[in-house]
């Protein structure tokens, strides 16, 4: 069951090299990077099955015991991250393939470097949810923020390359602030690996710890989104094609979100961080979702609700409390799905209704019905409508709350009921305008609603309708089903989460897993 | 642990310098302090090691307490290797943006304006490479440097303008 741990990350780089030799043959390479997404997302099931009775499975890569050598460890929370991160690759890759086969016909060719840079984006992600040690994590880092610079500037054109200049900045001092606190915890710990520095650092000073621990958060809080680092986000998402947005939406920020879960819980567990995490989430919430209210653009809208919605898993993970962590875990797996889904449906509606901006869109209740029934699931969702998965996360973190019971909890609990609220007004809006407004009613329509939104300043103003593949809407379909499974499978799926909280809240385990023996 | 205060300076001021040229609108600055901030991260790290000037070597011996600790070494190599590939990426990106600032999107359709020539043809409307040799002889006479200078300078003095220099100029102006 060990070589299953290094097997995630292997067979997405190996597919990677082999797709990008088979760059002439487009049907190969759909057939290889499908086959490989297929195979991982199998041996994560398989290993998260293994984990989940017999605890934590642990590689030392190279025979070399940590410290010295390098750890992959896979506990519940990485092998759970890894099911849905491959379910989640695989659904947008089949959406991507069907959405080259609608365009086949048209120009420019398809480019043949997306399927190797996918695969090397999912090793990347594979790879920082297995490691063991920090610096292995900033490797991870690299390879998929190295991947997601290429597909955020997939083609070239100029919005494309001026919304990734941002991005690439940003991340580019991310991972220099994130290589750097490496380096202070290095220096005092004198070890990289998770489990002996969640260790030794009990014995720092607690001022050292404070120091070293905000460091690192810094760095993951740009990857996360979180307000105020998450001014970068809602500017350099919507741009790329709708494949990549969606993958970006749900994937890149939990991988922040889950450094942050790590550091905050098997890291710094000592560090009183609560007071400023709980202010953090609350002001990420509303400030997100109050730039959602005021956007036209469905892409553009999407991502601010993504920003906001970082800070109900950043509320959980303040609070720290067992019940947290599970309710945590349980969001952080609904938003994936649910973010990707509806960047999915906004890519249908983008070809069906041949524009993004809810001021010119109309009529695609009776244009496209399946959309239109995507879309309102996927909506009530995120919104928070029971009995959908929405619901019952945020239920688990608000019961949490309460449990926690400090005036401050409260005031999340008040931000985080009306940023639900308010995801609901602005999906509902889209859902009005788009899909319950008739095509008729789009020329001449006036509204001072309307008027006061701020379009995609990219935006020119066209409209071309596309075709749409079978397997575009089949594969958003798969998702969107997802997401109600995870209503329905609530039950085990969230006694599940409590399984892995039970591991992060004691890192014992963690640290046991890693060290059998004693504690160098 | 002890660390060199040289190395310290050192780190503060590429930190400063970088974080400073990154602020720039243009994006050659910003990947210049991106290669300062980095490196300034590297010897962060290789300060990280305690002492200096010894060998990395373990051999269980009593020498090894002389010796520098070498994984912070083999963590800056990591560190080096995966600043070189953004660095390569950035390049490519710098050049693409300066050729939209250009050209824009029409750039990429424009016509072969060799089509349809040999390529005898096509040589002979290149300038030839003496002119080339000719043109920094021009500017080297024009300086107070001597041609002999060039094997005791270093190469590449900045008081030589080539052709090259119009295209820097102009990448400082583009979009950021």
């Amino acid at each position: 069951m060990t070589a299953l741990v290094p097997l995630v990350v292997m067979l997405p780089l190996l597919g990677a090299a082999v797709a990008l030799t088979l760059g002439k043959y487009p049907q190969i390479q759909i057939a290889v990077s499908t086959m490989v997404l297929a195979v991982v997302a199998a041996l994560s099931i398989a290993l998260l099955i293994h984990v989940d009775s017999t605890g934590p499975v642990v590689v030392h890569v190279g025979g070399w015991d940590a410290p010295w050598g390098i750890v992959l460890v896979a506990d519940r929370l990485a092998a759970i991250m890894l099911v849905v991160s491959s379910l989640m690759l695989l659904g947008v890759l089949l959406f991507a393939v069907g959405q080259g086969i609608a365009d086949r016909d048209s120009n420019p060719p398809p480019v043949s470097i997306f399927h190797p840079t996918y695969l090397v984006l999912a090793a990347g992600v594979f790879d920082a949810f297995v490691a063991g040690d920090l610096f292995n994590l900033y490797v991870a880092f690299e390879m998929l923020l190295a991947a997601s610079y290429v597909l955020l500037t997939l083609g070239g054109t100029g919005a494309r390359i001026r919304a990734g200049v941002t991005y690439i900045v940003v991340s580019l001092m991310s991972s220099i602030i994130f290589v750097a606190s490496i380096a202070l915890i290095y220096g005092a710990t004198g070890t990289v690996t998770i489990a002996l520095v969640s260790e030794r650092v009990r014995d720092l000073p607690p001022d050292v710890q404070l120091v070293l621990c905000l460091a690192l958060l810094v760095g993951f809080s740009v990857k996360a989104a979180l307000f105020p680092l998450s001014f970068w986000l809602p500017d350099s998402y919507p741009t790329a094609p709708a494949p990549v947005t969606a993958v970006f939406a749900g994937l890149l920020t939990k991988v922040g979100i889950y450094a942050i879960i790590r550091t905050d819980t098997v890291l710094f567990i000592d560090v009183p961080l609560q007071t400023p995490l709980l202010i953090v989430a609350a002001v990420t919430m509303i400030v997100g979702i109050l730039g959602a209210v005021a956007q036209a653009d469905i892409k553009r809208l999407l991502s601010f609700t993504l920003v906001s919605h970082i800070g109900y898993m950043v509320f959980g993970i303040a609070i720290g409390s067992e019940a947290a962590t599970t309710s945590t875990i349980y969001y952080v797996v609904h938003h994936i799905v649910v973010q990707t889904a509806l960047f999915l449906v906004a890519g249908l509606i983008e070809r069906v209704g041949g524009s993004t901006s809810i001021s010119r869109l109309g009529g695609l209740l009776s244009a496209a019905p399946i959309v239109a029934v995507l879309y309102f699931i996927g909506a009530l969702n995120l919104g928070g409508i029971p009995p959908f998965s929405g619901f019952l996360g945020k239920v688990g973190l608000f019961r949490a709350g309460v449990e926690s019971g400090t005036p401050l909890d409260f005031v999340v609990i008040g931000a985080g009921a009306a940023t639900s609220l308010v995801t609901l007004y602005a999906l509902a809006r889209v859902w009005n305008m788009a899909f319950w407004r008739g095509r008729r009613e789009v020329e001449g329509y006036s509204s001072s609603l309307l008027a006061s939104l701020s379009e995609n300043p990219e935006d020119d103003g066209r409209v071309s309708l596309k075709t749409v593949s079978p397997l575009m809407v089949s594969a958003t379909a798969g998702l969107v089903v997802l997401t109600v499974a995870l209503t329905v499978f609530a039950g085990p799926l969230f006694a599940l989460a409590d399984r892995a909280a039970v591991n992060i809240e004691d890192p014992s385990t963690y640290v046991r897993a890693v060290f059998p023996v004693e504690v160098p | 642990m002890s660390a060199s205060l040289t190395l310290v300076v050192l780190m503060g001021a590429m930190y400063a310098v970088g974080i400073y040229v990154m602020l720039e609108r243009s994006l050659t600055r910003v990947l210049i302090g991106f290669l300062l901030v980095g490196n300034a991260t590297n010897i962060l790290i290789f300060l990280m090691s305690g002492g200096n000037g010894s060998p990395p070597l373990v051999t269980g011996t009593e020498a090894d307490d002389s010796m520098v600790d070498p994984v912070p070494q083999v963590l800056m190599l990591t560190a080096i290797v995966i600043n070189f590939g953004i660095t390569a990426f950035l390049l490519a990106l710098i050049y693409r943006s300066w050729w939209l600032a250009q050209l824009g999107e029409e750039g990429d359709t424009l016509p072969d304006e060799h089509e349809g020539e040999t390529e005898a043809e096509t040589e002979s409307s290149f300038d030839p490479l003496d002119l080339d040799d000719a043109a920094v002889q021009e500017v080297l006479r024009a300086s107070d440097e001597r041609p002999g200078d060039d094997e005791s300078s270093a190469p590449g003095g900045s008081h030589r303008t080539t052709p090259n220099d119009r295209t820097h100029d102009t990448t400082g102006e583009d979009r950021g």
